[in-house]
């Protein structure tokens, strides 16, 4: 490993076509310190989790609580929420959906259209992220209030009825989804895009394709990494988020989030609190694992 | 460009002259609905910038604009707490984004470089935290520093410890996508030209790969200032700025915040450009 001395006659070739050269060794070390952190504070809290979500019910968090390995609390927790749960995903489906047709145009414009503008554009993309997440929230509340310009203007259209709100109700807090988690959606959309060779979307063009099957069977199928990994990076923090729901709308817009902290941070409920966690991450890592091997872009993660 | 209509065309007449048309209109199209999605991004930025100026009636920010003033701007630090939120802020973003941009970009390393046992079980882990919602990450932290007893020095350390935890995984990912797109026979030239391995990383590698780090640190940062969801579980008394904002909107909402939140995207925004200019200058200069 110490020798310097590589030279061309030193044997066949190395790995080329851009390939990196993979070495055994004592490479694995560098992922000791990175690994440790990952089991302390992730894979330790996780498990723990899970055990705190048996504890007998009965308990609290002032006298502490008894492990009976109460698997019931699951089921109590399910018949409580299930709605709660089918909202959360109802809505962060829907802004997924909404980020991508919003999103996919806009890094395709600067992947391809932007031409010396492209870095420029990146930066009013990622831009939203330079002030805090809160104040834009709380700037949306304040838009799309009962006397700001949007609502009036949908009234006068005749979107709304003319007591017709859109504060407090479930368009709200899915449009402040979509708002905040834009930039998730749309850097890897252009990430892919980018490496896109632009020379086979004209390839198409020359093969009398239209501009949109040249799209549709060339662009597309290439993007698809960024699409899968902007759809994921939407869709994951969407359906745990709390603060749209609390700030946009109101307990009847609550997503499964917003039960989670109230149980851990108020009630003190802990084993509610747990079970919810551990069901919501569940159902999370199987819709992404089923998604992906759908998708076919496993080398992914 | 072509004379042979396609099959599935309309009459080849009026291809000549639709066709150009047809494809100014898409270039256009694409383009200006982008744009249209970037002045959709900046509206609550404009909202922020404008109610800066913003002189409310009573002591507490209202919705709409009632007269102008610079009176937000000359007293930042006066509402009580602000810019003791935004200095924990810093200290914690820059602690955590250090960290992780380390031990991240160690474990890129590792992964891309080296073939080991285990490789795919270490990217399953590591892909783990990102599938986590964050409710759930930080309400696991809050049990465990709960349980281990923790409860009574919650603040910065716990903090850290919970932002090194979501950035991690972010900086392994981007610094891992640099690395593969590398191009491997730049290093091996290097070594042949009898670099020794650290010269050949110090020298070779490590600029090659500063783009990744560098972006990843910058996700990390921001990451990191802007959260809320993890740091309101762990953060005990502390309060970081996202956590002095939610506070604020409870009671009275001092409009010296929408001052703040102007003044960092400010400055943000010329940190990056000044960046971007610098790597052009730097790519121009090496160009030569």
């Amino acid at each position: 490993m110490t020798s310097g001395l590589t030279t061309p006659l030193s044997g066949p070739a190395p790995v080329v076509d851009g390939e990196t050269t993979k070495r055994r060794g004592w490479g694995w070390v560098l992922l000791v310190p990175g690994m440790l952190y990952l089991a302390v504070f992730f894979v330790f809290p996780t498990v723990q989790l899970f055990f705190t979500s048996l504890y007998d019910p009965s308990g609290s968090y002032e006298q502490g609580y008894a492990m009976t390995w109460h698997f019931a609390n699951y089921v109590d927790a399910v018949k409580d929420t299930w709605n709660l749960f089918a909202r959360s995903f109802a809505y962060a489906g829907i802004a997924t959906v909404v980020c991508l047709a919003l999103g996919y145009p806009l890094a395709y414009a600067i992947a391809f259209k932007a031409g010396a503008w492209k870095n420029f554009m990146l930066v009013l993309v990622i831009a939203p992220f330079f002030t805090s997440f809160l104040l834009r929230t709380l700037s949306w509340r304040t838009i799309l209030s009962d006397q700001g310009p949007v609502t009036s203007l949908f009234q006068t259209v005749g979107v709304l009825p003319d007591d017709g709100r859109l504060l407090a109700t479930p368009v709200a807090v899915i449009a402040g989804l979509i708002y905040n988690f834009m930039p998730f959606m749309t850097l890897p959309l252009y990430a892919s895009l980018d490496k896109v060779d632009y020379r086979l979307v004209e390839a198409a063009g020359d093969l009398y394709s239209s501009p949109f099957t040249g799209f549709r069977k060339v662009t597309f199928p290439l993007s698809m990494p960024g699409v899968v990994s902007g759809t994921l990076l939407t869709f994951i923090p969407a359906c745990g988020d709390y603060i749209n729901a609390e700030l946009l709308g109101t307990p009847k817009q609550y997503m499964v989030g917003n039960r989670i902290q109230s149980a851990f941070l108020t009630e003190h409920n802990y084993p509610l609190a747990a079970s919810l966690s551990l069901i919501l991450m569940a159902i999370v890592v199987v819709m992404v694992v089923v998604y992906v091997r759908r998708a076919g872009t496993e080398d992914l993660i | 460009m072509s004379t042979v209509a396609a099959p599935e065309r309309a009459p080849s007449g009026a291809r000549p002259s639709r066709r150009p048309v047809g494809r100014w209109l898409s270039d256009h199209l694409v383009l200006l609905v982008g744009i249209l999605v970037l002045l959709y991004i900046f509206v609550p930025i404009g909202y922020i910038f404008a109610l800066s100026f913003n002189q409310p009636s009573g002591r507490s920010a209202t919705a709409q604009f009632e007269s102008f003033t610079w009176s937000n701007w000359t007293s930042l630090c006066e509402p009580e707490g602000l810019c003791d939120s935004l200095k924990l802020s810093f200290e914690v973003s820059l602690t955590a984004t250090l960290l992780a941009t380390v031990l991240g970009t160690l474990m890129a390393f590792a992964l891309v470089r080296h073939s080991f046992r285990g490789r795919a079980a270490s990217n399953l882990v590591i892909f783990l935290p990102m599938a986590t919602p964050e409710v759930v990450m930080g309400s696991s932290l809050l049990a465990m520093f709960v349980s281990v007893g923790f409860d009574s020095v919650l603040g910065f350390v716990t903090i850290v410890i919970a932002h090194v935890l979501f950035c991690l995984s972010f900086v392994v990912v981007t610094v891992k996508a640099r690395l593969v797109g590398m191009d491997a026979r730049l290093e091996q030239a290097a070594m042949d030209l009898y670099a020794n391995e650290w010269q050949t990383f110090r020298l070779v590698t490590l600029p090659l790969a500063m783009p990744g780090i560098v972006a990843a640190a910058m996700l990390s940062f921001s990451l990191s200032f802007d959260d809320f969801i993890v740091t309101n579980f762990t953060s005990g008394q502390s309060i970081t700025f996202p956590l002095y904002i939610y506070g604020a909107k409870l009671k009275d909402f001092p409009p010296q915040l929408f001052a703040v939140g102007t003044l960092m995207f400010c400055i943000s925004f010329v940190f990056v450009i000044g960046a971007e200019l610098w790597r052009r200058r730097r790519g121009a200069a090496a160009g030569r």
